[in-house]
């Protein structure tokens, strides 16, 4: 592509198709670039920790999966704030679990001490009723750890009877409607249900075209 | 991979002996993908399943096909594939670009998922960097079409009757030697991976594509599925095409939304 200047540049594609990229992985992969790609995917891998009430860490194994009858996750450092304004108080809750993980964007550590600036993904269990979890995910979450930390937080759970609630946050101007965004009475509230969901709903239904990306949407 | 949906036929919606796949590549201006919304959204194709992948950004919405209150709740995700039994048509709808590294396991699981659902044979549509054409290619038709050698020889005498025109090789080593000659798609995402990888698995596979820019893209998607109609049959094909087609719900403000009134 040329531009007004007469140069020539590479045109970026809203596809998401860098050429560049696959011409790069075309070429045969040597011993040391797969060693260097196994670092980097064991760097970004991501960990779960279960703890005990006791105190003690206890790796979550395979054969005893949660028994979980709601979970609500909130992603985000809004949706992580409300659980902790409105929600989350130590006298009926405790922390259970907490997720480390490292990308460009951010670290977590397994410290279940955190500050609301902080970056942290940490699980909590009603004391009331044990099969109640939260899970305050104030971290980003990269691309590719999505679904490893989809696989690794679910494969805990009980599915069976499982209801799970998802808040997140997006940019009033990202959403899509037939009149500008200045005159929408932000904030508000819009919806995605599975047809599973038989209970009511607070709020209207996301309209077309709008969609949910990234751990929400995962 | 291929997760079937819960419906009352059972597994009989999701065996697809025999019949055609219909799928996109993620590709310059996103037309490969424009056009099989088209088709899914005219044909009024019924969702059979999805792919449960970790090969692809995740995203969700609501059903892209709504043409009513009630039929717009259905959740949408971002690999789904539809069927239409009547036509022998299966149809894989991609709907988010490719998270780094992914893509070719996803084109291995996805190739061996073709073989093992039977599928007689796979058409691809995609585009490719209209820069990119060489003086001959900026003449003519903007559109071009590759097959497997399998595929060739069911089909290749049809395509010649089509007067439909093969895209050009070019040189693997331009300006050193000219004598070796490969395919070279460039924008075209995943496209020449799954025709390579077919070629020597024996998949019989077609590649439909147009030369594009970025910009308005839905043209190209008409072109394109015209150019695809014109061999499959899809649709009757009248003399005013472009209006057979059915727009799907979800292409509303593609471009924005409306402008705030404090502006003027």
């Amino acid at each position: 592509m040329a531009t007004f200047f007469g140069e020539v540049v590479v045109a970026p594609s809203r596809a998401g198709v860098d050429d560049e990229e696959w011409a790069e992985e075309a070429r045969e992969e040597t011993p040391e670039d797969r060693e260097i790609r196994r670092e980097l995917e064991k760097k970004r891998e991501i960990d779960v920790l279960w703890t005990l009430k006791s105190g003690a860490s206890l790796e979550s194994s395979a054969d005893q999966p949660f028994v979980c009858s709601k979970f609500v996750v909130a992603i985000g450092h809004n949706a992580a704030a409300f659980l902790s304004s409105f929600i989350l108080d130590s006298v009926c809750w405790e922390v259970v679990g907490v997720v480390k993980l490292w990308n460009e964007w951010c670290r977590t550590s397994n410290t279940t001490n955190v500050l609301p600036t902080d970056s942290f993904c940490l699980f909590y269990r009603l004391i009331s009723d044990p099969t109640v979890l939260l899970c305050q995910c104030s971290c980003y979450v990269a691309e590719d750890q999505q679904f490893q930390w989809l696989e690794k937080v679910f494969g805990c759970m009980q599915k069976e009877g499982l209801q799970v609630t998802i808040l997140s946050t997006c940019p009033v101007a990202d959403y899509k409607t037939q009149e500008s965004t200045l005159t929408l009475p932000a904030p508000f509230l819009k919806a995605l249900k599975t047809k599973e969901f038989k209970e009511q709903i607070c709020c209207p239904l996301l309209e077309q075209p709008n969609i949910v990306r990234d751990l929400p949407a995962a | 991979m291929f997760v079937p949906c819960d419906r009352g036929g059972g597994s009989a919606s999701s065996d697809f002996k025999g019949f055609t796949l219909l799928m996109p590549a993620v590709s310059v201006g996103n037309v490969g993908q424009l056009a099989v919304d088209l088709v899914i959204s005219t044909l009024n194709m019924t969702k059979v399943g999805y792919f449960y992948t970790d090969c692809l950004v995740p995203m969700v919405g609501n059903n892209p096909y709504a043409t009513a209150e009630e039929n717009s709740t259905e959740l949408s995700i971002n690999a789904e594939v539809y069927s239409l039994p009547s036509k022998k048509l299966v149809v894989l709808q991609i709907r988010s670009p490719f998270i780094k590294n992914k893509y070719r396991p996803f084109c291995q699981t996805l190739l061996s998922w073709v073989k093992s659902s039977k599928c007689a044979r796979v058409v691809l549509l995609s585009s490719s960097h209209a820069y990119q054409r060489d003086d001959e290619q900026l003449l003519g038709t903007p559109l071009r079409y590759l097959l497997t050698p399998d595929l060739e020889k069911a089909a290749g005498g049809l395509m010649q009757e089509l007067n439909w025109k093969e895209m050009e090789k070019v040189a693997a080593y331009p300006g050193i030697n000219d004598t070796e000659k490969v395919i070279h798609i460039p924008g075209g995402g995943i496209t020449k991976l799954l025709f390579t990888e077919s070629c020597s698995k024996g998949i019989q596979m077609a590649v439909l594509l147009k030369f594009c820019s970025e910009g308005d893209n839905i043209p190209d998607a008409f072109a394109l599925v015209n150019y695809l109609n014109e061999w499959l049959q899809l649709i009757k094909s009248e003399v005013n095409t472009s209006s057979q087609w059915k727009i799907p719900s979800s292409w509303r403000l593609l471009f924005g939304n409306g402008l705030p009134p404090a502006l003027f």
